[in-house]
Parts: structure tokens; C-alpha cells; sequence
């Protein structure tokens, strides 16, 4: 009795959400997959009327095409070099935390500051930090003003000085700058959740490991990851969902142009990739590139839950 | 005399036994300390050299050997940022997306959070699984059609396109359903015999009990508006609607090369100063929402 009178009146607080869901969430998905296979569908051409065939022409030319290739590439090598990256560091700060007492509230918000910024604007500051103001075209009269604070580090421990991300920098030194920021980014997170976990882990374990006399990397292999492998199976898989959307923080660094201004467009990524055809009124194509998307971080996903489901101790 | 002797050795030998397991405990203290500390230093870098450049000298920030500290504090950097970058018009612009999406953003999250929770109707099970299944596909797969949506509805550079689209987050419902699901049943039952109001009882009972989760969402939704840039660059970049991000990129589009970086520099900080106030008031609450959504921004 109660239910049937509840009826409506769920589906009347319900109809908001709905609406914009529907609009905005469930037409895209529908829209999307017909793009996708409608061969070279643009929506401006279909406002003047031309007819587009079924067909998966849209993918076949996505794949052979060498820019989505190469943003492919892009994307993968960031994802595949940040990701561990990020987690070893994240494991070690969080257990280094773990086993304090003094400041460790205090360093913990400074782990967490990264987390709260603007990541255009702090990729402005990473440019600055590696940019040299000068040229490096390398005759003698051209001198460098400030070879950047990275740079003069560099030189203080005796190197020499790299082009990271001037005119005539190489695609390596663009993809360790944004290696850099992207793991000074993604500590903050991985680190909250690490430690949540390791601080929910039963001491017990410790105090027998203790009595043992178990060596502490020993321990660190034997009862903590085990112990927080959910927790860290949760980080890895968020960390490749992310990786393989990064775009805004090539922007911040590298602004618009997606790499130097000698190179445009060198760093571009996945989702780049999706905005510019967007960009050239080309929505099949970015369609495509879409659902290519999704497809990766689909896989790459059940990847991980397949083999957490082998390791993860729960 | 040997038992004596063999007692005294004894205990010099726990003795060293103890000392040498205090000497690598204070080691490895040492040692955790010193990779904390040396780790922070890194994470905090950034933000020290953002401040500094933001306050020397142009002629300063370019010296060949670099000064941590600057000579003469230019905090007439900050006055020209603001004026270049015409950061005035931008922060008032996200704030008033920002407040506007989010207070219309908890009032749809928490109806349906609610009829979720406490109304029974038929396919309720089918309909919450099935947004729960939109969260694991990647937005860029909605902006395509969302596009080609909003510049059909004539929506383009408004204020509307850069808060309808993103109203409701299934995330946020699933969410504060689960906070509304601890709160025991039988309170609903008794306020109805009452006679009360879905809505008093709304407001009364479930609201302040599910504060926390409120905050956190209304802290992540501010923090969106402000850090959102791929969907504003899309459709509301007039120049007058844009916000503070894309403002931010447009106004100084040089990142490498001789720039004025001590201006930038100083509106990066002045756009980053909004959110670090944020969290030194908020900071339980950000990091508790954090850890439960995993979503930035």
C-alpha cells in the first residue's frame, strides 16, 4: 500500500535527474556508437543533408592514421612510466608515514598539497622551472639568461644543462618533463589512499613479525603489500583510467601547441586526439577514437582485475 | 666464580644485543625522517619557486646563477597579472558557476539520494544499476554529442552550458544513498505517522545528518568550476563567459621562450590562492571526499 503511493512520488523526485541523464548521459552513449559507424559522419554535413553509410570505415581510418598512432604512443608511454612510478613512491611515503609519530599530520598535508591545485597552472610553473630563457641554438653570441632552476640544479651536482622544452628539445627530454609532473601530480592521491590502508591493518601482525625477528624490507614484502593490496590494485587501475585520459597537464606545460614550437602537436594524446577532430567538425572520426578509448581502458582494466583477483589478498 | 662470571657476560651481552637494535631503530628513524623530509622538499618546491619568481624582478628572475630569495619584492607583479590577465571578470564568473552548479547540483543529488534510499518503486534496483554503469565510461565519449547538443539548444557562450550539462553526477548520488541508508528507517516511519513533510524530514533529519558528505560534495563541485578547462574551451570562449582556467592559458599563452614570467607567475599563484585557503579550512573534509571518490576535480 505504502509502495504504490510512493510510486510517483519517487519518479517525481527522481525526474530531474533523469532528464539531464537522458539528455546528457544516455543520448551521448546511443549518438556516439552511431557516429562511430556512420563512415566519415560530420555533423555540419549532415545538417546540409548529405547521407553517411554503415559501416566501421571511421575505425579503419583512426587506426591507419599516424597522428592517432603517435597520440597513441604518446599516451601509453606516459601511462606505462608513470603509473609504477607513482605507486613505488606513493608505497614508500606511505609507510614511511605510517611508522611516525612527530609531524606526521603535518606531512601528510604536505604530500597532500599537489592534489589541490589548478593543474594548467602548475604545469605553467613546471615550464618555468624547466624553460631556458635564451637561445640554444648554440652560436657564440647567443647567450642563455637563466637556464632554468632544473638546469642550474643540474650544473650545481657538475652535469651539464638539457634542453627539456625549448625549440629543439627531444621527444624524451618533453616526455620526462612530463613524467615529472604528471607523478608530483598523482603522489597526493595514491598516497591518501595508501595510507588509509595501512593504517586499518591489524597491528598483531607486526608485533609477530617482531617477536620473529623478521627483517623490515621482509615485512614490508611479506605482510604489507599483501595486506594492502586492494588498496593498491585500486591506485594502479585508477592510475592507468587516468593515464590514458591525460591531456590538460600536457597543456599546462606545453600549452595549446601540445609540445615545443619547433614540434607541435608531438605530445599530443589520446584524448587531444578526440578534441581536434571534434575541433574539424569530424565526429565520426572522434567517435571512433572514443570508443577506441573506452576499449583500451576497458582492457586495460579487466587486465588489472584479472590479475588483483590472482594476488589481491583480501 | 665461573657462574659469576658467566652471569656478568651474560648480561653485557643482552645489554649489546639491546643497544644495537635502539642504534638501527634510531637509524632507521633517521633515515624515514630524512626521505620524508627530502621528499617534501620536493613536493613543496613548486609552489616555493612559483612564490619567489612571482616577486622578483624581471631582470632578477633571468640571472645566469638564480637568488632563492628576491633582492627587491615586486609585489607590483601581482596588480599587473591581475590587469593582463583580466583575472577580475574571470573569478567572478567561476564563482558564480561554481555556486550556482553546486547548490543546484545538492538539491537534484539529494531527492534522488533520497527516493533511492527510502521509497520503494518498481525497476528501482534496474534504474540504480544502470547509472551506476554510465560512471565507468570516459567523458570525452559525452562531450562529442554533448556538443553538437548544446550549440543546437543555442546555448553557446552562456552560463547555462557550463553548468546544465555537468548537474547531475551519478557518483554523488551513490554516494550520499549510502549515507542516507545508515540513517535508521524506522526514523522516516515514525515522522510520517507525525505527519511530517518528505521534505521537512528531508531537512530536519537526513540533511544535517549527512552533512559531511554534503560538504565534500559541494568542496568537489567548487573545485571543478574552478579547475575545468576542456568543456569551457568547447563552448563559452567569447572571452566573456570563459573562466578562470581557460582565462589563465589565454592571457599567457608563451610557456617556454623569454617570457614575463614573474607576471605569470604571480597569477598562477593568484589563481591557485583560492584553493590552498579552501583547504587549510576544510582540509578533513577534502581529504575525506577524496579518498572516497577518487575523482578529481
Amino acid at each position: 500500500m505504502v509502495s504504490s503511493k510512493n510510486n510517483w512520488k519517487a519518479w517525481l523526485y527522481l525526474a530531474p535527474a533523469i532528464v539531464l541523464l537522458l539528455v546528457f548521459t544516455v543520448w551521448p552513449i546511443i549518438n556516439t556508437v552511431r557516429m562511430a559507424f556512420l563512415n566519415d559522419y560530420s555533423g555540419l554535413e549532415e545538417v546540409g543533408g548529405a547521407v553517411f553509410n554503415f559501416g566501421i570505415g571511421n575505425f579503419i581510418k583512426v587506426v591507419q592514421y599516424q597522428r592517432f598512432l603517435d597520440c597513441l604512443k604518446t599516451t601509453s608511454i606516459l601511462c606505462i612510466a608513470t603509473v609504477p612510478i607513482s605507486t613505488v613512491l606513493a608505497l614508500l611515503i606511505a609507510v614511511a608515514l605510517n611508522s611516525i609519530k612527530v609531524l606526521q599530520k603535518f606531512l601528510q598535508t604536505v604530500f597532500f598539497l599537489p592534489y589541490v591545485t589548478n593543474s594548467i597552472a602548475i604545469g605553467m610553473v613546471f615550464a618555468a622551472m624547466f624553460n631556458i630563457v635564451g637561445s640554444f641554438l648554440g652560436t657564440e653570441n647567443e647567450l642563455i639568461a637563466t637556464a632554468g632552476i632544473i638546469n642550474n640544479i643540474i650544473e650545481f651536482f657538475g652535469g651539464t644543462h638539457v634542453n627539456w622544452i625549448n625549440v629543439g628539445s627531444t621527444y624524451w627530454a618533453n616526455i620526462f618533463v612530463m613524467v615529472v609532473y604528471i607523478v608530483w601530480n598523482a603522489l597526493p592521491f595514491k598516497i591518501l589512499i595508501l595510507l588509509g590502508g595501512l593504517q586499518s591493518i591489524n597491528k598483531q601482525y607486526y608485533d609477530a613479525a617482531k617477536v620473529d625477528g623478521t627483517s623490515k624490507g621482509r615485512i614490508l614484502r611479506k605482510i604489507t603489500v599483501p595486506l594492502l593490496s586492494p588498496m593498491l590494485a585500486y591506485v594502479v587501475i585508477t592510475g592507468f583510467i587516468g593515464g590514458f585520459k591525460e591531456y590538460t597537464s600536457i597543456i599546462g606545460i606545453f600549452g595549446e601547441t601540445m609540445g615545443p614550437a619547433d614540434a607541435s602537436g608531438r605530445l599530443n594524446t589520446m584524448v587531444g586526439f578526440i578534441y581536434d577532430a571534434l575541433a574539424s567538425n569530424k565526429q565520426g572520426r572522434a567517435s571512433a577514437a572514443a570508443l577506441i578509448l573506452f576499449g583500451i581502458i576497458l582492457v586495460v582494466t579487466l587486465i588489472n582485475l584479472q590479475v588483483s583477483k590472482k594476488k589481491v589478498h583480501y | 666464580m665461573a657462574d659469576n662470571d658467566r652471569v656478568i657476560m651474560h648480561e653485557k651481552e643482552l645489554n649489546k644485543v639491546k643497544t644495537t637494535s635502539k642504534v638501527g631503530g634510531i637509524a632507521g628513524k633517521v633515515l624515514t625522517y630524512t626521505f620524508l623530509v627530502i621528499m617534501a622538499l620536493i613536493i613543496l618546491f613548486p609552489f616555493y619557486w612559483m612564490i619567489i619568481s612571482s616577486l622578483k624582478t624581471l631582470d632578477e628572475y633571468r640571472m645566469s646563477i638564480p637568488t632563492f630569495w628576491p633582492r627587491i619584492v615586486m609585489f607590483s607583479n601581482y596588480a599587473e597579472a591581475f590587469t593582463v590577465g583580466k583575472l577580475g571578470r574571470l573569478f567572478v564568473n567561476t564563482v558564480l558557476v561554481g555556486l550556482v552548479s553546486t547548490i543546484l547540483s545538492l538539491v537534484i543529488t539529494v531527492i534522488s539520494a533520497f527516493a533511492f534510499a527510502r521509497l520503494e518503486f518498481k525497476g528501482k534496483n534496474i534504474l540504480f544499476a544502470g547509472l551506476l554503469a554510465t560512471m565507468m565510461i570516459p567523458g570525452e565519449l559525452f562531450t562529442i554529442t554533448n556538443y553538437g547538443t548544446v550549440t543546437s539548444l543555442g546555448w553557446k557562450n552562456t552560463y547555462t552550458v557550463l553548468i546544465v550539462p555537468f548537474l547531475v553526477s551519478v557518483f554523488y548520488i551513490y554516494l550520499l544513498r549510502q549515507n542516507f541508508l545508515q540513517i535508521p528507517n524506522e526514523l522516516y516511519l515514525a515522522a510520517k505517522v507525525d505527519g511530517t513533510s518528505d521534505i521537512k524530514y528531508l531537512w530536519k533529519v537526513m540533511i544535517p545528518l549527512a552533512l559531511p558528505t554534503l560538504i565534500s560534495i559541494t568542496i568537489l563541485k567548487m573545485t571543478g568550476a574552478w579547475n575545468s578547462y576542456i568543456w569551457p574551451r568547447l563552448v563559452a570562449n567569447d572571452g566573456v563567459h570563459s573562466l578562470i582556467t581557460n582565462g589563465l592559458r589565454n592571457a599567457f599563452t608563451e610557456t617556454t621562450g623569454d617570457v614575463n614570467y614573474p607576471v605569470q607567475m604571480a597569477a598562477v599563484a593568484l589563481v591557485s590562492a583560492p584553493l590552498f585557503i579552501v583547504f587549510i579550512f576544510l582540509r578533513k573534509y577534502i581529504m575525506k571526499g577524496v579518498s572516497r571518490s577518487g575523482i578529481k576535480g
